[in-house]
C-alpha cells in the first residue's frame, strides 16, 4: 500500500514537471522581440495674441501686448521586448517665436528689442507590461532661450488595481539658469570702469559686461543664478461605471533660488524704482479632480476641479467643463468654458503702492487678487481610415478668448495634426 | 499652514474612497469609457492654453501641465 501511494506521487511530480516545462517552452515562444518602428507623428501650433496694461517690465503700468507663436513636433516610436514588455520612445522638438512690447523697456528709453525665440527638445522612455498592469519610464528636456535656461528630468511609474483603477507617481526636477538681464538705469556697478593698466570695463543697457585690453576684447558673459524646482505628482483614476470615470491629482512642489524676474520693476511710494524681490523659496500645493461621463450617445461631460495652495499666500480654484457633442462617430465638436479665482500673494501691490522697508515686493499682476474666464470650442476630426484615406489619421482646432478682471485679455488658436 | 492644508485635502480624499467603491465593468463593457474623448488627462491640442494659464495666474499644477520651471515663468 506503501508502495502504491509513493508511486502515485511520483507519477504526479513527473506529471506535474512535465506541463511547467512545456509552459516554459509556450511562454518563450509567444514574446518574441520587435525592434523600436516610428508609430506615430504628433505636430501641434498654437498663435496666442495678448493685450493689457500692466506690465511687471514698467512696474505694473504699460503696454503687455504679446503674440507667441509655438511649434512643437513629437515622434513616438514603439517596439517589444523578449519579455512582451512594450517600450516607447517619444522624442519631441518645441520652438517658440515671441514678441512682448514690454520688453523693449528693459532699457529705460525703450530700445531694448520686443522679440526672442525659445527651443525646448525633450525624450521620453516608457516600458509597459500589459499582463502585470505596471509601466514605468524615464525623461529628459532642455529649453533654452535668450534670457533662461533649464535641464529637466523625470521618473515615473504606474499600476493598475484589479477593479479598473490605476495609481500613478511621478518625480520631477528643473536646474534652471536666470540670466540677470536687469533695467538700464538698474545695472549694478558703473558703466564704465578703468582697472588699470589699459584694461577698461564698460557694462552696457542690458548688463553684459565688455573688456578691453591690449587693442583686442572679449566679452564676459551676463551673470545667471540658479533656480531648482523640484515636485512629486501622485494620481489615482478610477472606472466607476460603465459610463462614468474620474481621477484626482496632486503635486507636491518646492522652488528654490532666484524665483522673480530680474527685469521686473518695481516702484514705491517715494517714486523710486528697483527690481522685484521675491522670497528664494516657494512650497505649492494644487490638487486636482477630473470626472467624465458619457450621456446619452453622442454627449461628453468633461468635467475638471482644481484647489491651489502656496505659502506666498495665494490660493485659488479653477472649474472648467468641456461637452463635446459626436456630429458622427469621427467627428466632434466641444464648446468649453473655464473660470479661474484666486487672492492676491503676500508680496503683490499695484503701482506705486510698495513702501522701500518692505523685504520682498512684486507689481507682477500674475500674483493679484483676478478672476478669469475661458470660452471656447474644440473640433476634432478622426475617420478609422484616416483623413482623406490617408495617414493623416486626426485633426483637431481649438480656439479660446481669455479675460482677466486685470483687464488683460487674449486669444489663442492652436491646431493639432496626428499620422500614423 | 500644515493644518490648513490637511483640511484643504479632506474633500479630495473623500472623493478618492468614493472612487474606490466602483462597480464592476468588464472589458466589452467599456467601448464608452474608451471613446478618445473620454480620457482623464488634457488634450495635446490643450498644451498651449496651460502654458499660457501658468504664465498668466499664480496657479499651476495637478493639470499635466507644468507645475515650476523649464521656463521663465512662475
Amino acid at each position: 500500500m506503501k508502495k502504491l501511494f509513493l508511486s502515485i506521487v511520483g507519477l504526479y511530480i513527473i506529471f506535474l514537471h512535465a506541463f511547467s516545462q512545456s509552459s516554459q517552452a509556450a511562454d518563450s515562444a509567444t514574446y518574441t522581440s520587435k525592434p523600436l518602428k516610428l508609430d506615430e507623428i504628433n505636430l501641434v501650433s498654437s498663435y496666442y495674441s495678448q493685450t493689457g496694461n500692466h506690465s511687471a517690465v514698467t512696474g505694473g503700468i504699460g503696454n503687455e501686448r504679446v503674440t507667441d507663436l509655438a511649434n512643437g513636433l513629437s515622434l513616438t516610436f514603439v517596439g517589444w521586448d523578449g519579455q512582451g514588455q512594450k517600450h516607447s520612445i517619444v522624442a519631441g522638438l518645441g520652438i517658440d517665436h515671441h514678441t512682448a512690447a514690454s520688453q523693449a523697456f528693459v532699457s529705460k528709453s525703450g530700445a531694448s528689442k520686443t522679440g526672442g525665440s525659445r527651443v525646448y527638445p525633450s525624450i521620453d522612455w516608457t516600458v509597459e507590461n500589459a499582463a502585470k498592469g505596471y509601466s514605468f519610464g524615464a525623461g529628459a528636456y532642455y529649453s533654452g532661450e535668450y534670457n533662461y535656461h533649464s535641464f529637466g528630468f523625470d521618473l515615473n511609474y504606474a499600476k493598475k488595481t484589479n477593479n479598473n483603477g490605476e495609481f500613478s507617481v511621478k518625480a520631477n526636477a528643473f536646474l534652471d539658469k536666470v540670466t540677470l538681464i536687469y533695467p538700464s538705469e538698474l545695472v549694478p556697478g558703473s558703466t564704465v570702469t578703468d582697472n588699470g593698466g589699459g584694461d577698461v570695463t564698460y557694462t552696457t543697457a542690458s548688463g553684459r559686461t565688455v573688456s578691453l585690453s591690449g587693442g583686442g576684447g572679449h566679452e564676459r558673459n551676463i551673470p545667471t543664478s540658479p533656480r531648482t524646482t523640484v515636485s512629486g505628482t501622485f494620481s489615482f483614476a478610477q472606472v466607476i461605471n460603465k459610463r462614468l470615470q474620474g481621477s484626482i491629482s496632486f503635486d507636491v512642489v518646492g522652488q528654490s533660488g532666484y524665483l522673480g524676474l530680474p527685469f521686473h520693476r518695481v516702484y514705491f511710494t517715494s517714486g523710486t524704482d528697483a527690481v522685484e524681490s521675491l522670497p528664494s523659496s516657494r512650497f505649492k500645493l494644487p490638487v486636482g479632480l477630473r470626472l467624465n461621463y458619457f450621456l446619452g450617445d453622442n454627449v461628453i461631460l468633461r468635467s475638471y476641479y482644481r484647489y491651489y495652495i502656496d505659502d506666498w499666500g495665494i490660493k485659488s480654484q479653477t472649474a472648467s467643463l468641456e461637452v463635446p457633442v459626436k456630429i458622427t462617430p469621427f467627428f466632434s465638436v466641444a464648446p468649453f468654458y473655464r473660470y479661474y479665482t484666486q487672492t492676491a500673494s503676500t508680496y503683490f501691490a499695484p503701482y506705486g503702492k510698495h513702501l522701500e522697508t518692505e523685504t520682498y515686493y512684486t507689481s507682477n499682476y500674475a500674483y493679484a487678487a483676478l478672476n478669469s474666464g475661458y470660452f471656447g470650442f474644440n473640433v476634432r476630426i478622426a475617420p478609422p481610415k484616416g483623413i482623406f484615406y490617408s495617414s493623416f489619421s486626426a485633426m483637431e482646432i481649438r480656439y479660446g478668448h481669455y479675460t482677466q478682471t486685470t483687464d488683460l485679455l487674449s486669444n489663442v488658436v492652436s491646431f493639432e495634426f496626428k499620422f500614423k | 499652514m500644515h493644518k490648513k492644508l490637511l483640511k484643504q485635502l479632506i474633500v479630495p480624499l473623500a472623493a478618492l474612497c468614493m472612487l474606490a467603491s466602483c462597480a464592476h465593468v468588464k472589458a466589452y463593457q467599456k467601448s464608452r469609457l474608451n471613446d478618445s474623448e473620454m480620457s482623464l488627462s488634457s488634450r495635446k491640442v490643450e498644451k498651449n492654453d496651460l502654458n499660457f494659464q501658468s504664465y498668466r495666474e499664480g496657479a499651476s499644477g495637478a493639470n499635466g501641465g507644468k507645475t515650476g520651471g523649464g521656463c521663465g515663468c512662475n
